[in-house]
């Protein structure tokens, strides 16, 4: 059990045009690919979509640790076609909800991976937003990684004394999930009650006013970011609206699924999102 | 018997923690694993009881590969205590806690009850059994994660850490512990950065640095060789710095511990007759 898909989310300092860019012209571009993205229900759509996040992830040059995160996702994205697919949704539907949840999960992992914590607090700032609320956010974003550590080192700790993780019945299995979740938790609030007194006798919150010593400027590429996330959101619902998207209907009558009482007829049928 | 050949380790990052290790533990031995900060030992220990499975290589406990056995059934010879307790602490008393493994490995509830209260009067814990472990101090956590494993009697013990956030009186009772099931048998294996810990146990001392070990060999020659300490970023134990520091006066080297420095001391005065000693 690893939870080395946490990796993928954790920024790195490289430089590349993306991790220059601002912050909020890069929210925006995730914005934009998570709407259009629960825009469409189609599979070849949300494929494309996906496709597209794959050269600007190069751009980025975080390939490796993009597809870390998405490989992380597999597991997940393996559940929600099942789910789907059992419950009789058809293959083509089931397939486009699990395309459906790699494009989210690309789109904040591209943000996170190629935004480091300090710029998203100045832009959280910048938004007149209170310092006392950014700061928290972007402590939580940089506490992940170390919840994570946190995590498998509690895991190591219980297996080593005779916990199984992978065997068992369901519920057992959940159960199992206790000795975990109990130090990971008293942890966390350990950790928390010690950078409040840390934060504390460091001033924290002694002037109203912060002023920061960077500013954060929208330059020619972020516009240029910013518009064309506009257009890919603008031309999304264009096309869900107006344009008959080729889909992989066909594959629902070779792939159908009879759960107990489903209807034959239901099978096979997308359903209007 | 713990066999390591040939073991090289790396992360899914890709740094390689362990670059060819090659070690062999025999049973009922002592056992220090030093060296810097990030320097592979808890990577190294933690392949003992399969955590972490070799890239390149082989680890065999008592004969068996590592990866032809799962966690929790080497996990029943080797105890492989974390350097932090608050890492593992769940439970709502102290004796359900040290009860956790027992039931794991599917001992009877009469055992479970007898090992547990053995092993909480063995390490001076039974007054608070019914407590809950976070109220405890560090040092009492410390020693309840302690008893979480050594309750469930594993054949070869592993203590990353032992020492730290104890205070001294603490250190000299879980030195004599250490010692104390290392005589009824059980091999005993410390990480440790502890060089005066170390240097009062005088156990077989493995230091490594970068991945790979560097020195192997007793506390006495590894502990009081200068290269070999530096290249680990260890300093000397300070008795072995003042022997370094007199040695033109006739003390010998490779003294580590105020004991024997104090008798090679006394030797020497005598054999110069100063007068009055005890």
């Amino acid at each position: 059990m690893s939870l080395s898909f946490l990796e993928g989310l954790r920024f790195a300092r490289v430089d590349s045009p993306l991790h220059r860019a601002d912050p909020r012209a890069k929210f925006a571009m995730a914005l934009s690919f998570f709407a259009s993205s629960l825009i469409f229900t189609n599979a070849l759509a949300l494929l494309a979509l996906f496709a597209l996040q794959i050269p600007i992830a190069l751009m980025g040059r975080i390939a490796r640790r993009w597809a870390r995160s998405l490989r992380g996702g597999a597991f997940l994205a393996i559940l929600i076609f099942l789910m789907n697919f059992l419950t009789g949704q058809g293959a083509s539907f089931s397939i486009a909800m699990s395309l459906r949840f790699f494009c989210l999960l690309s789109s904040f992992s591209i943000f996170f991976l190629t935004t480091s914590p300090d710029d998203l607090g100045l832009a959280l700032e910048q938004c007149k937003i209170p310092y006392a609320i950014s700061f928290t956010f972007t402590t939580a974003v940089r506490l992940v990684p170390t919840m994570a550590m946190d995590a498998q080192e509690i895991i190591d700790a219980q297996r080593s004394r005779g916990l199984e993780l992978e065997r068992g019945k369901l519920l057992r299995r959940v159960r199992n999930y206790i000795p975990i979740l109990v130090p990971l938790i008293v942890c966390a609030i350990r950790r928390s009650l010690e950078m409040a007194e840390a934060l504390e006798s460091r001033a924290f919150g002694a002037s109203e006013r912060r002023t920061s010593l960077t500013a954060l400027r929208m330059g020619a590429g972020d516009f240029a970011i910013v518009a064309l996330s506009i257009a890919l959101l603008a031309s999304s619902i264009y096309i869900s609206r107006s344009l008959q998207m080729p889909s992989l209907e066909a594959l629902d009558s070779l792939l159908s699924f009879k759960w107990g009482f489903a209807q034959p007829a239901a099978l096979g049928r997308i359903p209007k999102a | 018997m713990i066999e390591v050949e040939g073991l090289v380790f790396r992360y899914p990052n890709g740094f390689e923690a362990l670059r060819g290790v090659d070690l062999r533990i025999g049973d009922g031995e002592f056992v220090a694993i030093m060296g810097e900060n990030g320097a592979g030992k808890t990577t190294l220990v933690k392949h003992f009881n399969g955590l972490l499975k070799p890239t390149l290589g082989r680890v065999l406990i008592d004969g068996v590969d590592t990866r032809d056995a799962s966690v929790a059934e080497l996990a029943r010879s080797v105890g492989l205590v974390f350097q932090n307790p608050d890492r593992q602490l769940f439970s709502e008393t102290v004796r359900e806690e040290v009860a956790f493994a027992l039931r794991n490995f599917g001992f009877s509830e009469e055992i479970v009850s007898k090992r547990v209260e053995r092993i909480l009067g063995m390490l001076d814990l039974s007054e608070y059994a019914d407590t809950s472990p976070f109220l405890l101090s560090g040092g009492e956590r410390k020693r309840v994660a302690l008893a979480s494993v050594l309750v469930w009697d594993p054949k070869h013990v592993i203590l990353d850490e032992p020492t730290i956030g104890q205070d001294y009186l603490q250190k000299e009772r879980l030195r004599d512990f250490i010692m104390q099931i290392n005589d009824q048998g059980k091999t005993v294996v410390i990480v440790t950065h502890d060089v005066e810990f170390v240097a009062e146990a005088k156990p077989r001392v493995v230091l490594m640095s970068k991945g790979e070990i560097v020195g192997d060999g007793r506390a006495e020659e590894v502990l009081s060789d200068r290269d070999l300490v530096d290249k680990a970023s260890l300093i000397r134990p300070q008795i072995s710095e003042l022997a370094d520091s007199l040695s033109d006066k006739g003390l010998p080297r490779g003294l580590i511990d105020a004991y024997s420095a104090r008798s090679a001391i006394l030797r020497l005065l005598r054999e110069r007759h100063v007068p009055e000693l005890p």
